[in-house]
């Protein structure tokens, strides 16, 4: 039955699509995090360009997880989650439907305008493009781990601190290889095995989270 | 026949009772364990001829850290059962062994720092195994805050041992990708002894202390697990008779 997955996925991205803040606001935020960088650090283009990699991948960390907070809110509030639960669709693909979702609103754009937040930070040009492929596996855990969150914290009135302290340890190895990748790069050591791991990982996050997720939605449906 | 022990596991009235025998012998077995191995430990061996008299909080650090290790196991797997068979008393003990893994690492950064100062000179370094227990200690956190975050308990366990689960799946991918972060930004001035051997007789009051604060963590876990099962059993009539009788 994945094809409750194509219609959650469709859906919610078309929610969003019609709310143009949805998808605007987590690149704002990035913007924003990445004009701290150099009043907090200083100006120095060595100095930014040598954390830049770090930044970069603990700015989307946090964007992520912001922006994962409301995934589920609306659908709970008015019954939406309920009626898919009752519908008999396999709960696992609606799951993988909005995991995919967030990552379409949040990860992509993300993804996209990383290359101009990199510069802005004076990341050297070699690293871009490993950047963007690393964001590309990495946000898609991030999604996985941040929908899980969003539906074992929907019942909750006040998730928003708990949800960082939930995530953020699990999402350690995310940050330490994305930094690696672009790091490596930068260094002109080869990436293909980091990013295979990365991947490796997506991957495997893609395909467990949704079991966890449903379960998740369950719980919260309960309270 | 052969699952009866199984079944009585899940009734609160007999792991209460049960928990109650075992503890009347573990918990004089578990002081005497930690007298002993203590002041062996730290009275009765020899010093080392590196780190002088400094080295004898391994008799704390070492055990409250394998511990501390081990209790997430212990958590995770209550969780699992808790999920699969619906059992209250795993659930409780789920719960229980949150805030007790947290409190043990803690304990176990608090005096591997206190070791720190005077063999490497300083209270904090971004060790790979030291910065693996800080994420270790937010992971236990993390389900001790969902669990006091709901309002209804029985569901508070449930999303907990979802956590949990989650967090056994990665902490094996945490540990490796700490390790290998740390290989990368290697700093030179600091080296650990991994290569070194322990001697004997530094190593049996060690093993007893490994025991010892083991057994504390089990002393612990079942008075946890008593005092919440009469908490959330209260209006039983077991408990009830259980009460009117102390």
């Amino acid at each position: 039955m994945s094809n409750v997955l194509a219609k959650v996925l469709s859906r919610q991205v078309l929610l969003a699509f019609r709310r143009p803040a949805a998808v605007l606001n987590p690149l704002v935020f990035v913007g924003v995090v990445v004009l701290m960088m150099p009043l907090g650090l200083g100006p120095e283009r060595d100095v930014l360009g040598e954390f830049s990699p770090g930044l970069m991948w603990i700015t989307a960390l946090l964007a992520s997880l912001l922006s994962v907070e409301t995934l589920f809110r609306g659908d709970y509030d008015d019954g939406t989650l309920e009626q898919l639960v009752t519908s008999g669709h396999s709960l696992y693909f609606a799951s993988m439907g909005y995991l995919l979702s967030h990552w379409c609103v949040a990860g992509i754009p993300l993804i996209l305008c990383s290359g101009l937040f990199a510069s802005m930070l004076s990341m050297p040009t070699e690293g871009i493009a490993p950047l963007m492929a690393s964001l590309f596996a990495g946000t898609l855990v991030l999604s996985a781990f941040g929908t899980l969150g969003a539906s074992i914290t929907v019942a909750l009135r006040r998730g928003g601190m708990l949800l960082s302290l939930l995530l953020l340890p699990l999402e350690v190895p995310v940050l330490i290889l994305g930094a690696g990748v672009v790091d490596r790069a930068i260094g002109g050591m080869p990436i293909a095995d980091l990013l295979s791991v990365m991947m490796g990982l997506a991957m495997l996050a893609l395909a467990l989270a949704p079991i966890a997720i449903a379960a998740s939605i369950r719980i919260s449906l309960e309270v | 026949m052969a699952w009866t022990w199984f079944h009585r596991l899940g009734s609160p009235p007999w792991i209460y009772g049960f928990s109650g025998r075992l503890l009347r012998f573990l918990l004089p077995l578990t002081l005497m364990l930690l007298v002993v191995g203590s002041v062996w430990g730290l009275a009765f061996t020899p010093p080392d001829f590196r780190q002088g008299n400094s080295y004898r909080i391994i008799y704390i650090h070492v055990p409250v850290s394998v511990v501390s290790l081990a209790g997430y196991y212990v958590m995770a797997i209550a969780g699992a059962v808790s999920l699969i068979w619906r059992m209250k008393v795993a659930d409780i003990a789920m719960r229980v062994a949150a805030p007790i893994g947290a409190g043990l690492t803690f304990l176990a950064l608090v005096t591997g720092s206190i070791w720190g100062k005077p063999t490497w000179g300083t209270w904090w370094v971004w060790d790979a195994r030291i910065t693996s227990m800080v994420v270790l200690l937010f992971l236990y956190l993390g389900v001790y805050a969902l669990y006091e975050a709901y309002d209804n308990k029985a569901l508070a366990s449930k999303a907990c041992a979802i956590l949990a689960l989650v967090g056994t799946v990665n902490i094996p991918i945490i540990y490796k990708s700490v390790d290998w972060w740390y290989s990368l930004h290697q700093p030179a001035s600091i080296k650990f002894t991994g290569g070194t051997t322990i001697d004997p007789s530094m190593l049996y009051p060690l093993l007893l202390m490994i025991v010892a604060v083991y057994a504390l963590y089990v002393c612990l876990i079942l008075l946890g697990l008593r005092a919440a099962l009469l908490e959330s059993e209260s209006k039983t009539k077991w408990v009830q008779q259980e009460v009117m009788e102390q």
